[in-house]
């Protein structure tokens, strides 16, 4: 494992490798990319996306995108953020592409590179979202909400604190919130194991693409 | 008629004192009058959910559906997994899926597996399956009619779908744009389905609720006023992120859009139980911010 690890090159060398060819760098390190030479461009999925109006580039164009080389302005959009996992384009493209998965792919991609922008608050929440699970294995909803609202600062936290607290305050009446449940989640009897079996996985994945070698992949 | 068992996990938002806690409530009632029984995954995690992919990546996801197969085939052998939540069910079954069609992802999972000597139980072909595909498949319109005892006359559903127990997967024999099998049990128990509900298979915003709070807001609106139009008494939906996104921001967006909107929104399992004569305690209305009046009626007759 050690041996081929030290066989990758250094991080940097990632752009370098794909010089000109971000279509097989895509097609190397995102999920799903091997399909994106596929696309026919006849925009059905950008107007079957129930969000469509708020990318800036749809589906479509980043496919194109993509096949231009235009790296950094598709790495660097926010687009794939605004995908609610709705799976409207998949089912309805004609040529099959699981263009969902391709989203989430390059906002991964871009997410684990450290281009994503820094402040959509899509991104922010899915690294919340996900360090609260493989903390304890589970959901801890409370903790999550909290954690959102405060993403902003204290002031904002606050702020959107009292917004929702009409909300909150009707799910714990009915029984959907507990307030405890901040300091005694339960989560899984084997957190421990998961989290092992979770860091795993990342190492090998890093592995794969080339990754967590350095500073380079080290993100915000 | 001998139980019918399978290996289930309620997921993360139907635990006790959780979002969808009241979901939990109304299908374990559902399920004991139609005879299911529901053996829990021990130990069971998180799917990773729909937004789980940005920090998750593949692997990681994949391992920890993957988990939860493994379990399911130590703890109970040989049973359907079956999942009441729609990412759950998606999360699994298309973890199931890539492992199937990439031999190298198969490898590195069962490799990670290793780390809780989970390795040998992971089943490449056992089926996953939604609470729905029982119910339709398992037990049959015929089977789900036998138990009524209190048809919800006068009601009228808006039989809301929602898009990840539609999408990609879906129930088969439906289609993708005009899922029938949610009118068919509100006809089943004796309400009144707006069969042309045009915003049945619409995205209430996901996990962007959280986020992306003002778009998927305009998703819900347009939601509940086409039910509204259409003189729709309540929703009803099979999923917990679509129940809770719909029902809870109906307040905010009064505030935002001038609207008045109260619509209560429920799910299947609570109709159903309401009409196989139980409480309303036992069919979780109680978990409804916005009361369901026309089905707690029915329940408390």
């Amino acid at each position: 494992m050690e041996k081929s690890a030290s066989k990758q090159p250094p991080p940097t060398t990632t752009a370098e490798k794909y010089r000109n060819n971000f279509l097989r760098e895509v097609e190397d390190n995102v999920e799903e990319g091997e399909w994106v030479k596929m696309c026919i461009q006849c925009g059905v999925c950008s107007g079957s996306c129930p969000l469509g109006s708020a990318w800036e580039h749809p589906p479509q164009e980043l496919f194109m995108m993509i096949r231009a080389g235009q790296r950094e302005q598709v790495l660097r959009s926010d687009s794939m953020w605004m995908c609610t996992s709705c799976y409207n384009c998949i089912v309805r493209c004609p040529r099959q592409l699981p263009i969902t998965h391709i989203m989430h792919g390059l906002a991964n991609y871009a997410h684990r590179l450290g281009i994503a922008p820094a402040q959509n608050p899509t991104r922010r929440f899915a690294k919340i979202f996900w360090d609260n699970i493989a903390h304890s294995g589970r959901v801890n909803e409370l903790l999550l909400s909290i954690k959102l609202y405060f993403m902003n600062g204290f002031g904002e936290g606050i702020r959107m604190a009292y917004h929702m607290a009409g909300m909150g305050f009707a799910m714990f009446k009915t029984g959907r919130l507990d307030p405890f449940g901040l300091f005694m989640h339960k989560g899984i009897d084997n957190a421990k194991e998961l989290q092992t079996m979770l860091t795993k996985a990342r190492e090998i994945e890093d592995r794969r693409r080339g990754l967590g070698l350095g500073v380079a992949v080290k993100a915000d | 008629m001998a139980k019918k068992e399978y290996s289930y996990f309620p997921g993360c938002s139907s635990v006790r004192s959780a979002s969808a806690s009241n979901y939990m409530v109304s299908v374990n009632t559902m399920c004991e009058k139609l005879e299911i029984a529901l053996n829990e995954i021990p130990d069971w995690n998180c799917c990773g959910a729909s937004i789980g992919y940005a920090e998750g990546g593949e692997l990681p996801r994949h391992v920890l559906n993957a988990r939860n197969i493994a379990l399911s085939g130590k703890h109970n052998p040989g049973q359907d997994i079956v999942a009441t939540c729609a990412a759950c069910w998606l999360g699994t079954r298309e973890t199931q899926e890539r492992l199937n069609e990439d031999p190298d992802m198969l490898t590195d999972t069962r490799t990670v597996l290793q780390e809780g000597n989970l390795q040998d139980y992971y089943s490449q072909n056992i089926p996953v399956r939604h609470m729905v595909e029982v119910m339709i498949e398992d037990i049959g319109y015929e089977g789900l009619a036998k138990p009524v005892v209190k048809p919800l006359k006068g009601i009228k559903f808006a039989g809301y779908v929602g898009c990840q127990t539609n999408r990609p997967f879906g129930i088969d024999g439906e289609s993708f744009e005009n899922p029938r099998y949610l009118d068919k049990m509100v006809e089943i128990v004796g309400g009144e389905a707006i069969t042309d509900y045009e915003k049945k298979v619409t995205c209430c915003g996901g996990a962007l609720a959280f986020s992306e709070p003002e778009k998927s807001q305009k998703q819900i609106h347009d939601i509940v006023e086409a039910a509204y139009d259409q003189g729709a008494d309540m929703i009803v939906t099979p999923c917990p992120v679509c129940q809770m996104n719909v029902e809870v921001y109906q307040g905010q967006i009064n505030k935002r859009y001038g609207t008045n909107f109260s619509m209560p929104v429920t799910y299947y399992s609570q109709i159903l139980a309401v009409a196989y004569g139980s409480t309303g305690k036992e069919a979780g209305l109680k978990g409804n911010i916005i009361r369901a009046k026309a089905l707690e009626k029915i329940a408390n007759k």
